[in-house]
């Protein structure tokens, strides 16, 4: 399936890969009664899930702030046989909760779907205590467990639909509100697999979440001026497509990688374990990391200008290509 | 109120329990040492519940309808794994073996991957008895009967998800959920109360909506099956409030020398001859137990 993107689209429509899964929650309940869903006050009138448990009353439960129980109790379900979805704030769900996900869901293979929102600083009024930065890092660590960043809505909702029969737990982080989207018409999505944005020769940007949209717009200025720069979504950070990743290190003279989350342990950290692990390949590129760097990113009006402010937008994005292009340190 | 368990039947679980106890000493022995005083003290209630009170057995333990337990005190793996050896899902032979064993299947902890009669893996306190609310949860929103008995330590109480599951718990009625709280009063390594006072615990349960039964002898089989009957006597029960059974126990009970010296019997070895003593122990325990009279209500049942 050709992949056609957007970053050339003047119209720039907005999506919510958030809104998408939620959407798909849905349809999966109305198919399937064992669906499950759950929530740590999440649920007001106007909400997705407040229809949702109008719509499927006793298979809706919103337990309160009390993340460790809720997740504890997911696990349960799921281990007598229910598809749990299981709902939070991305900071709350994936660090206050780290030890319920780990032991109760990932060590006892309970199938639930975790979907942390907010990621990132997609809320960015609310400031640190509400920012997810972490999460990847610390869901990649854990044994079982599979990591999905979506960077767009047909691959929230196609991630969502696969879950149902994925038999070991899946981390779905999703950001807050509307976003541009990445792709017109259909995707292929395939957990574990890569998609290849934009083919390219001269230099790899890997990007997931929001930030493939802003390696998109990089390598499109990148493109006038004559580089010719590969785009990577990788939606799916555990298990990472090592060979995406290696063909590009292969084919390319670099990679760069972009998130929003702290530039120590996500997607960063797991594309330059890949290609330093290949030993026998003698792969030797330089992989420069972005995203936020060792500060707590305070409070902000817009994502955007947090991200130009850590420097891992699409303006950085250039610039540590061009770094790698011209052989220099950024 | 009258009690269907006769005192035949009471003999025979008290029996039972003694059994265990030698199983469990010598499990403990095999591996040089473990966790001893907390199996000692919950046997009791978990012969009861296993060999009278559960829809449970091998030939039981896929079937949907089955009454789950949830070992929310990993630490006391050992007992359920010499349960479990008894109930014929492996020999105690194997466990033996292989307990604590580089490469072996049995762990200080319950694995359910590897350790079959066991609903989840646990060891990290705490974690219990949310899982045992999902459980809960799913058995409801199916209809079945299952009940979810979930056992906890006192010490494990101290945790802060217990207490978010017990409001929840509460909240969605999950009448079909029981919690046993084995209150031995004494800790990883310390007296709980020298740590954080429980000595409310029951009203503490009650305040946040559930219904509690205190078991002043939580060692003695006849009041064990008797708190166990009245808590689901009434056929709406399972639609009620959640249940809570607090046991007062004792760390390390059948064994005198542990008995004596609670406090430092968390775990512990048998080595230096105290494995006869223990043994021996285990016996006048069971003689004592045999001879105890069975309260009125039991003797009329005799006839």
């Amino acid at each position: 399936m050709a992949v056609v993107t957007r970053e050339n689209d003047p119209a720039r429509e907005m999506g919510s890969a958030r809104f998408a899964a939620n959407d798909m929650l849905f349809e999966l309940a109305r198919q399937n009664e064992n669906v499950v869903v759950m929530t740590c006050d999440n649920s007001q009138e106007g909400t997705p899930l407040y229809r949702f448990s109008q719509e499927f009353g006793e298979r809706f439960i919103d337990t309160g702030i009390a993340e460790q129980n809720t997740v504890g109790m997911a696990a349960g379900l799921a281990l007598s046989g229910k598809k749990v979805f299981c709902q939070s704030f991305a900071s709350f769900l994936a660090t206050r909760a780290i030890e319920y996900i780990f032991l109760d869901a990932a060590y006892n293979h309970a199938p639930v779907v975790f979907m942390g929102t907010h990621s990132g600083v997609t809320a960015p009024v609310s400031g640190p205590t509400h920012f997810a930065l972490m999460d990847i890092a610390y869901m990649r660590t854990m044994p079982n467990l599979t990591v999905i960043v979506p960077s767009d809505p047909c691959i929230s909702a196609k991630v969502m639909a696969q879950s149902i029969q994925w038999p070991e737990p899946i981390y779905l982080r999703l950001p807050k509100g509307v976003e541009p989207l990445v792709y017109l018409g259909d995707v292929d999505v395939q957990i574990g697999k890569s998609i290849l944005a934009r083919p390219g020769k001269d230099v790899t940007l890997i990007g997931c979440g929001p930030m493939v949209y802003h390696c998109l717009c990089a390598a499109k200025r990148l493109a006038a001026e004559g580089v010719d720069a590969r785009v990577i979504d990788m939606h799916t950070v555990k298990p990472i497509d090592k060979e995406a990743i290696l063909c590009a290190a292969r084919e390319t003279k670099g990679i760069v990688t972009s998130e929003d989350h702290m530039i120590t342990g996500g997607l960063g950290s797991a594309v330059a374990e890949t290609v330093s692990a290949d030993v026998v390949g003698g792969i030797r590129v330089p992989v420069i990391r972005l995203g936020i760097p060792d500060c707590f990113p305070g409070q902000c009006e817009n994502a955007e200008e947090i991200y130009e402010r850590c420097m891992c937008d699409k303006n950085a994005i250039y610039v540590a290509a061009k770094a790698i292009l011209e052989g220099r340190s950024l | 109120m009258a009690i269907s368990a006769s005192e035949n039947d009471i003999r025979k679980l008290q029996q039972k329990a003694a059994q265990l106890r030698h199983m469990l000493v010598d499990l403990v022995d095999s591996a040089g040492s473990s966790h001893i005083g907390g199996p000692l003290s919950a046997c009791d209630i978990v012969t009861a519940l296993f060999y009278r009170f559960m829809n449970f057995s091998r030939e039981r333990a896929d079937d949907q309808d089955r009454d789950r337990f949830v070992l929310s005190k990993g630490h006391n793996g050992d007992l359920l794994y010499c349960v479990f050896a008894d109930m014929g899902f492996y020999s105690y032979e194997e466990l033996l073996r292989e307990f604590k064993k580089t490469g072996g299947r049995w762990g200080e902890h319950p694995n359910r991957l590897y350790n079959p009669g066991f609903e989840c893996s646990t060891g990290s306190l705490g974690h219990g008895l949310p899982l045992a609310l999902g459980m809960a949860m799913a058995a409801k929103l199916d209809k079945r009967n299952s009940r979810i008995y979930c056992l906890v330590g006192d010490g494990e109480l101290q945790e802060g998800s217990n207490w978010e599951a017990i409001m929840c718990a509460a909240q969605h009625s999950f009448g079909n959920l029981v919690l046993i709280v084995d209150k031995n009063g004494a800790q990883g390594t310390h007296l709980v109360s020298d740590l954080c006072d429980d000595s409310n615990l029951a009203q503490r349960i009650e305040d946040f909506g559930w219904e509690v039964h205190t078991v002043q002898d939580g060692n003695d089989m006849f009041q064990i099956c008797e708190a166990l009957e009245r808590l689901y006597a009434d056929e709406g029960a399972v639609y009620g409030r959640p249940k809570c059974l607090i046991l007062q126990t004792v760390k390390g009970k059948g064994v005198d020398f542990m008995e004596a010296d609670p406090a430092n019997w968390h775990a512990g070895s048998f080595r230096n001859g105290r494995l006869e003593r223990a043994h021996g122990s285990i016996e006048v325990w069971l003689e004592r137990e045999l001879k105890k009279s069975a309260p009125m209500r039991h003797r009329e049942m005799e006839g």
